[in-house]
């Protein structure tokens, strides 16, 4: 071809081809908008009123105050450290078969399909709700604060195992079973290099989640850091709870550098 | 040693992969097994070791029919068929001996290979072979942080620490160059005649193949195209395995026979094949 002519134009194809469709999703979802922000009924008169009163509340939270309730927060962090360490050891313990189980390149369909269930309905309820639920079936108090928060584990570790299984490579694991390994020798020399670094550095992460979740499940009655928070709201003794907060913000910045370095150590 | 008869294998996509395959190997008998990619190489030797299960037909080791195994004599049976494979497919988080061990799984029990307590007959063997492909200094070296050379040469010695009977060889050299190729090769070849092995060697690089294998065999669409001595190997032949080409370079001129290993590489070199 020659450069006689006039210049050939190029535009990138639009992703939706029907000029009408596009501009139509375009219209809808701007209708959509306005309509949900002009439902939200804001009284600015309420949030003018309000603004000095953050500033009181906010201000009676200094200075915190660690000593004149210490026995309480003491026993309290050390009741969610407990139900935190349980909870994630049993969790991930438990989510070990539910993971492999749960990996389509190691079951058969039946096996899969049942591991998959139990993953999906853990993560189907959020841990507050779980802890409702125990609450309600074991009494107030730390152990339901502690199926609650295993039970949570488990959905969340087991998809995570199962998708790094199912993720890693199939010529390593080929090779291992050539060499006339038993199914639990090839587990252990094929897929557990390949997917322990990454396990570790998730089953710190999920420890960081347990401990903060722990605060919360304490809220419905599950015990640990969170009843003591509530209780120290509903006196109105905010310099306490300051303290409290203070502390659960120490133990999951500690929690977070130690993951992060144990990460880059099993790499 | 090793027989196939009318071996098919259908993947479940419907694509015929082998077409009724019949082959023996004798003791001893280094073979290569050359076609394009596609031709369903890696599909026969897995076929042996039933890494892939075969459609229909047999697969005898000696008298023993693989085929009809259940699947822990099968696990007994691979531990007689050592493999070698394409990118080495070490396990890349254990360290060199604890690939080399691996070899052995078939013969440990679990806890023993858990605690990595092996017999000290399979700690000396190890060391022995690591010291035959020259990588004693590295056994206690992470499999990733070894060269590509270094890597197979780990790979052969997981192999041979089975003790196998026969070795099954997918691509040794696809991802090493030249001069390495050759290496891996000989030294296969070495190994396999210090020990009679029968071996079934993949391998797409035809003059690599020519250098070392005494038989080849041509693999096309999943059928036998070509079953024969290197020197057997002319254009007509090659087209058949690969389509049309021209293929005067690629043809061995002077008998093979008479060369050393060094001298046929000296003139693979000047003809600037690879």
């Amino acid at each position: 071809m020659s450069q006689t002519g006039e210049p050939r134009t190029w535009k990138r194809p639009p992703f939706i081809q029907n000029a009408r469709l596009r501009w139509g999703l375009w219209l809808g979802a701007a209708v959509y908008l306005t309509l949900a922000f002009g439902t939200l009924e804001v009284d600015w008169g309420r949030v003018v009123e309000g603004v000095p009163r953050g500033q009181r509340f906010i201000a009676s939270f200094f200075p915190p105050d660690f000593l004149s309730r210490w026995e309480e927060i003491f026993d309290g962090i050390y009741e969610s450290l407990w139900m935190t360490v349980t909870s994630t050891v049993i969790g991930v313990a438990l989510s070990i078969p539910v993971g492999l189980g749960a990996a389509r390149n190691l079951s058969p369909t039946p096996v899969y399909l049942a591991c998959r269930a139990i993953v999906a309905l853990s993560r189907t309820f959020p841990e507050i709700i779980l802890a409702i639920f125990f609450v309600k079936l074991f009494g107030f108090g730390p152990f339901a604060g502690f199926l609650a928060l295993s039970l949570a584990t488990i959905g969340f570790y087991g998809k995570l195992l199962a998708e790094d299984i199912e993720a890693m490579d199939p010529v390593q694991a080929e090779a291992v079973k050539a060499t006339g390994a038993s199914w639990f020798q090839w587990l252990n020399y094929a897929v557990q290099p390949q997917v322990l670094p990454r396990m570790i550095g998730l089953g710190l992460y999920r420890f960081d989640i347990n401990f903060r979740e722990s605060a919360v499940v304490g809220i419905v009655g599950g015990g640990g850091i969170g009843a003591t928070l509530l209780t120290s709201f509903d006196r109105y003794e905010f310099d306490s709870a300051a303290a409290i907060l203070l502390i659960i913000i120490a133990i999951v910045m500690g929690v977070e550098y130690t993951s992060g370095f144990v990460r880059r150590w099993v790499q | 040693m090793l027989r196939l008869h009318g071996l098919v294998k259908r993947y479940r996509t419907g694509d015929l992969a082998l077409k009724n395959i019949d082959l023996e190997v004798p003791q001893g008998q280094v073979m290569a097994l050359i076609g394009p990619s596609g031709a369903g190489k890696s599909t026969l030797i897995r076929c042996i070791n039933r890494l892939v299960e075969p459609t229909d037909g047999k697969v005898y080791l000696k008298d023993l029919e693989l085929t009809a195994l259940s699947k822990r004599a099968l696990r007994h049976a691979r531990r007689r068929m050592g493999m070698i494979f394409q990118e080495y497919a070490l396990v890349e988080r254990l360290s060199v001996m604890e690939n080399v061990l691996s070899g052995r799984l078939g013969y440990t029990g679990f806890w023993r290979s858990f605690f990595r307590r092996y017999p000290q007959a399979d700690i000396d063997e190890a060391f022995r072979l690591l010291e035959r492909v020259g990588l004693v200094d590295m056994v206690d070296k992470r499999a990733d942080e070894l060269s590509g050379g270094q890597r197979q040469r780990v790979g052969i010695a997981r192999a041979l620490i089975q003790n196998p009977e026969v070795l099954l060889v997918d691509e040794p050299t696809a991802s090493l160059d030249p001069k390495t190729s050759r290496q891996i090769m000989r030294l296969i070849c070495e190994l396999c005649e210090e020990r009679n092995l029968a071996a079934i060697i993949n391998i797409h690089d035809v003059l690599l193949a020519e250098m070392f294998a005494r038989r080849i065999v041509g693999l096309q669409l999943g059928e036998i195209v070509y079953d024969g001595p290197p020197g057997g190997l002319t254009p007509d032949a090659l087209t058949q395995i690969y389509g049309e080409e021209d293929w005067e370079a690629t043809i061995e001129k002077v008998d093979e026979e008479d060369l050393t290993d060094e001298e046929r590489a000296e003139r693979v070199r000047l003809m600037g094949g690879h």
